[in-house]
């Protein structure tokens, strides 16, 4: 094979471009990228022989991106077919790009990729990344109208160019109106992601322990609570088919009977995109409000609150709750009892415990108590890795492994409640989280993930009881790790954890939010309030875009001024300095020049008073005229001036 | 899209000017290309984009190239501002040869020019770069010029640095230099066929017949245009890579008194233009044979003269004959 010549005009376009298409790449089918590659490859091949390829070929090709887009999405438009295509395309058109004009437009198409991957991911790292593709594709926008591109001085003045233009940009971005709301339909996000889900089978919690991904960030308005009482509430799980929990049927809808009793908090949740619908809450919240954003929200009695479409994007919302309340404390209706009561066949010894259990105890929670007593002082273990169960789990675990992690306590004590005759359900979110004192927020992370119960009390409602923390204290005192058997704990997270690192890490995480809130997060609310914050006229859309009219405008008159060269009027010629100097001379000798003078009649009437002189007053003056309105001639012109300096110099009225 | 290529605003019509001419805010124009309005619609697209999604980085990033083509707008005009033009001497040439008319542009302060262009309603130079404290010569190719004086006219500089969205324009008329002031001389087409000098006066004329090839060679010398081709040494030129002309040590077919007049009234043609191309062949034979000769045109003669300079002059005479400013 021929060595390919790299001294095209399509490098230009080719390194640019594949720096922008890289991260699509991962998200794009292999056969795209591979084509992609293709198509450079093969256009820098034809771009060495000078040759084209045929028509037809290019054509039919691009049918069959078309075709193969179809097929894979089902469309060519949107954020996915369409950036799809849009890819495809701009590999197939490196085949017939000939003219500068045709590849400042695939230039184009590049910064259309670049931003559209923030589709995809919008953290600090893929920001910093496409700015480096960015100045790759204003360096190419430079280099490809010239004939012979220097790629330093390209990369120099792309890198100076996005530099002024940043100040603009930042201008922009701060008060241009932010508007709510799509103009047509977001795309389904369908993609999995870890997480908590609407289902609850022994070993999932402890499949989530294992991922640090972060679930959310929250920071409180005022003194945090105590880490063991950070139960942040997810899906509630009513029903169980021996093995798995979950929800079959949202409980019937009505409005949430809850009374709080003090310890009231404020805080702010930022929660990723979990692509699930609830939203997480701790402890019972004041009227919440109806829509975040984009979304529409409810309350479920059963204290869920639930967003109508899956949370795609990252979301922030500030809640006011009380963290000491009572949920349905009054009654409990008979349709909730006996959900709350069910229980499937099967798991005849712990049928039988808890019988046992209801026939001593006087009261419901003296039932409660005899359990979480009988997992603290039986030999249960807290443990990531469980033995497998088998049939009639229930009995498995309590009777036989006893080995386990929350999500087995948190069933086994539900099935025992119910077996008992207690209402109880699961509860599943996350508990704790690490405190970020850098910035004074908590991080929650899916290894915080949590499984705990409630049951109803006669008087008291619902009330949360987390049988893992009658086996494992520090579970929810000191964190998972603390929690663990030494051998179980994480070797990376340890070190980490011990070493200077986590301060960095720490740091990071700070950068993170930051980035988050501000930049990320900035949206109508935000905007309203931090530019309230300047001055409140701000806020409005007319003060926006006076706003923007009036530093917009500053600073492209700042920029013009700092960028286009100054044309200093001219120096004051040479000639003219000598001439004023001969006339001062004159003057000296009283043959003062009028104001209206020209120099010819002034040379006449000089040499009239002073004949002596009249032949050099012509001279000079003669000089002096062949310099500022005859001939210029450069060399001439040096010449001449040197005579008339010396002239003057000379001259002694 | 195509803009005229001289675009100026109605009421501000470029003057004629002695250079040089300095390039300032004043003189300047700039407009976005095509490329400039598609890269708007591309912004406006991706605005939408950033608003639909709810992209904060799509609403930066978007922000950031719009603020890029401005400040790209900026470095365009001082891509011009500040350029010294001025216009250079520019050989005279025959008519139907193209016309080189020269400018040169100077960059006394600031950064390097890149890519000046120089359009012309009938022709277009090479962009070309000034380097810092340094001159470019530009120069515009003309083709097809007519006999006389062809002035440089209305011309624009133009120049699309750095990103090729915005082009800024000046729109200049210069005068030439002072040697040349009215753009460059094109002299009369030498006629193509070569006729035989016209017999001197008082010379018999067999000895003019023998002129023909009565030759006795004594070298070659570069072409120059207007030699007649049956001088040109075919064979050398083919070794050499420029045409050759062959050089005869000719006798002085003019006996001693006898006077080579090139006399308008005595061109076998009576077409105006065809009578100025044979007087212009036969000036450039008579000159190429060595011999002294005299023009004379009905308005105007030349007197008794050879060598270059006499050819020079005469052929000036030739190219500005019946102009009105032809007694230049």
């Amino acid at each position: 094979m021929a060595r390919l010549d790299l001294n095209t005009p399509l490098v230009w376009l080719i390194a640019p471009l594949a720096l922008v298409l890289a991260p699509h790449a991962f998200e794009l089918p292999l056969w795209i990228s591979l084509s992609w590659m293709g198509f450079a490859v093969a256009g820098l091949r034809s771009a060495n022989r000078r040759q084209a390829w045929p028509r037809w070929l290019k054509l039919s090709l691009t049918l069959a991106g078309v075709a193969g887009v179809l097929l894979q999405y089902g469309t060519v438009i949107g954020s996915q077919g369409g950036v799809a295509l849009l890819v495809f395309l701009s590999g197939a058109k490196l085949l017939e790009t000939q003219t500068a004009r045709d590849r400042l437009g695939l230039l184009f198409v590049g910064c259309f990729l670049l931003v559209a991957y923030f589709l995809n991911s919008q953290s600090m790292a893929m920001a910093g990344y496409m700015t480096i593709a960015a100045i790759a594709l204003v360096a190419a926008m430079i280099a490809n109208a010239q004939p012979a591109p220097d790629p330093r001085a390209s990369l120099g003045l792309a890198i100076r160019l996005l530099l002024q233009a940043l100040p603009l940009a930042l201008l922009l971005f701060v008060l241009f109106p932010r508007l709510q709301g799509p103009l047509w339909g977001l795309p389904q996000q369908t993609a999995a992601k870890t997480g908590l889900s609407d289902r609850m089978s022994p070993g999932d919690f402890s499949q989530l322990s294992l991922s640090d991904e972060i679930a959310f960030r929250a920071d409180f308005a005022s003194q945090a609570p105590d880490p063991s009482a950070l139960y942040w509430r997810g899906p509630v799980l009513w029903d169980f088919d021996g093995r798995t929990w979950q929800t079959r049927q949202a409980p019937p809808a009505h409005p949430v009977r809850g009374e709080g009793r003090g310890k009231s908090v404020s805080y702010a949740i930022t929660l990723e995109a979990h692509r699930q619908h609830w939203l997480f809450l701790l402890g019972l919240p004041k009227p919440l409000p109806p829509r975040l954003e984009r979304l529409e929200t409810s309350l479920s009695p059963d204290l869920q609150w639930l967003a109508k479409a899956p949370v795609s994007q990252r979301l922030r919302y500030v809640i006011d709750a009380d963290l000491e309340y009572r949920l349905d404390p009054d009654s409990l209706d008979a349709a909730s009892r006996a959900r709350s009561l069910t229980l499937p066949e099967g798991n005849p010894q712990a049928r039988e415990l808890a019988n046992r259990w209801r026939a001593t105890a006087k009261d419901t929670r003296a039932i409660v108590d005899r359990a979480l007593a009988h997992f603290r002082d039986e030999a249960f273990f807290y443990t990531l890795n469980p033995p497998p169960l088998g049939g009639d789990s229930i009995d498995a675990f309590l009777f036989r492994t006893r080995r386990g992690f929350c999500e087995h306590y948190a069933s086994a004590f539900v099935f025992l409640m119910r077996a008992a005759d207690i209402p109880a359900r699961v509860v599943t979110g996350y508990q704790g989280g690490e405190l970020n004192p850098l910035g004074n927020y908590w991080i929650v992370r899916q290894r915080d993930a949590h499984a705990w119960a409630e049951v109803w009390l006669a008087g008291a409602g619902w009330t949360r009881i987390d049988p893992t923390a009658a086996v494992a204290p520090n579970r929810v005192e000191l964190g998972l790790n603390a929690a663990l058997p030494a051998n179980e704990r994480r070797a990376g997270l340890m070190t980490l954890e011990a070493n200077w690192l986590m301060p960095m890490r720490l740091t990071w995480d700070l950068l993170n939010n930051q980035w988050n809130q501000w930049v990320l997060g900035y949206n109508q609310e935000r905007q309203r309030q931090f530019l309230a914050r300047l001055n409140p006229f701000l806020a409005t859309w007319q003060g926006m875009a006076w706003g923007l009219a009036a530093a917009g405008g500053g600073l492209l008159l700042l920029m013009a001024v700092l960028i286009l060269p100054r044309l200093a009027p001219r120096k004051t010629d040479p000639a003219s300095r000598l001439y004023a100097r001969f006339c001062k001379r004159l003057r000296q000798r009283g043959i003062v020049r009028g104001a209206a003078e020209g120099p010819a009649d002034f040379a006449a009437r000089a040499a009239a008073l002073r004949p002596v002189l009249a032949e050099r007053i012509w001279l000079i003056t003669r000089l002096y005229l062949a310099l500022r309105y005859g001939l210029r001639q450069d060399r001439a012109e040096v010449d001449t001036l040197a005579r008339l300096k010396r002239l003057v110099g000379e001259f002694r009225p | 899209m195509q803009l005229p290529v001289l675009l100026h605003l109605p009421w501000r019509p470029p003057r004629l000017e002695r250079g040089p001419i300095r390039l300032n805010a004043r003189r300047l124009y700039i407009l976005p290309t095509r490329s400039g309005l598609v890269f708007a619609m591309l912004l406006l697209g991706l605005l939408i984009g950033a608003i639909n999604y709810g992209l904060s980085l799509a609403y930066l990033f978007t922000f950031w190239f719009a603020g890029l083509g401005v400040i790209g707008m900026l470095h365009t005009q001082r891509n011009l501002s500040g350029l010294t033009i001025r216009a250079k001497a520019s050989p005279a040439v025959f008519a139907g040869e193209d016309a080189r008319l020269l400018l040169e542009a100077e960059n006394p302060a600031g950064p390097r020019r890149y890519r000046i262009g120089l359009a012309h309603p009938s022709g277009a130079s090479r962009e070309c770069d000034v380097p810092v404290g340094g001159k470019a010569e530009l120069a515009l190719v003309l083709t097809g010029c007519k006999r006389g004086w062809q002035p440089l006219g209305r011309f624009t500089l133009y120049s699309r640095h750095p990103l090729g969205l915005f082009r800024c324009w000046t729109v200049l008329e210069l005068a030439g230099p002072d040697s040349a002031p009215h753009g460059v001389l094109i002299y009369p087409a030498p006629a193509r066929d070569s006729l035989p000098l016209p017999a001197p006066d008082g010379a018999d004329r067999q000895a003019k017949a023998s002129q023909a090839d009565g030759d006795d060679f004594t070298g070659l010398r570069g072409y120059q245009a207007g030699d007649p081709p049956r001088r040109i040494a075919w064979k050398a030129a083919a070794r050499s890579q420029h045409l050759l002309t062959k050089q005869f040590n000719e006798p002085s077919v003019a006996p001693s008194g006898s006077r080579l007049r090139l006399d308008w009234s005595r061109t076998p043609e009576n077409d105006t233009e065809a009578r100025l191309s044979r007087l212009t062949r036969w000036a450039l034979d008579a000159y190429a044979a060595g011999l002294a000769f005299e023009l004379v045109l009905p308005s105007h003669s030349v007197n008794m003269g050879g060598g270059e300079a006499h050819l020079r002059h005469c052929l000036e005479a030739l190219a500005l004959y019946g102009q009105a400013n032809g007694q230049a």
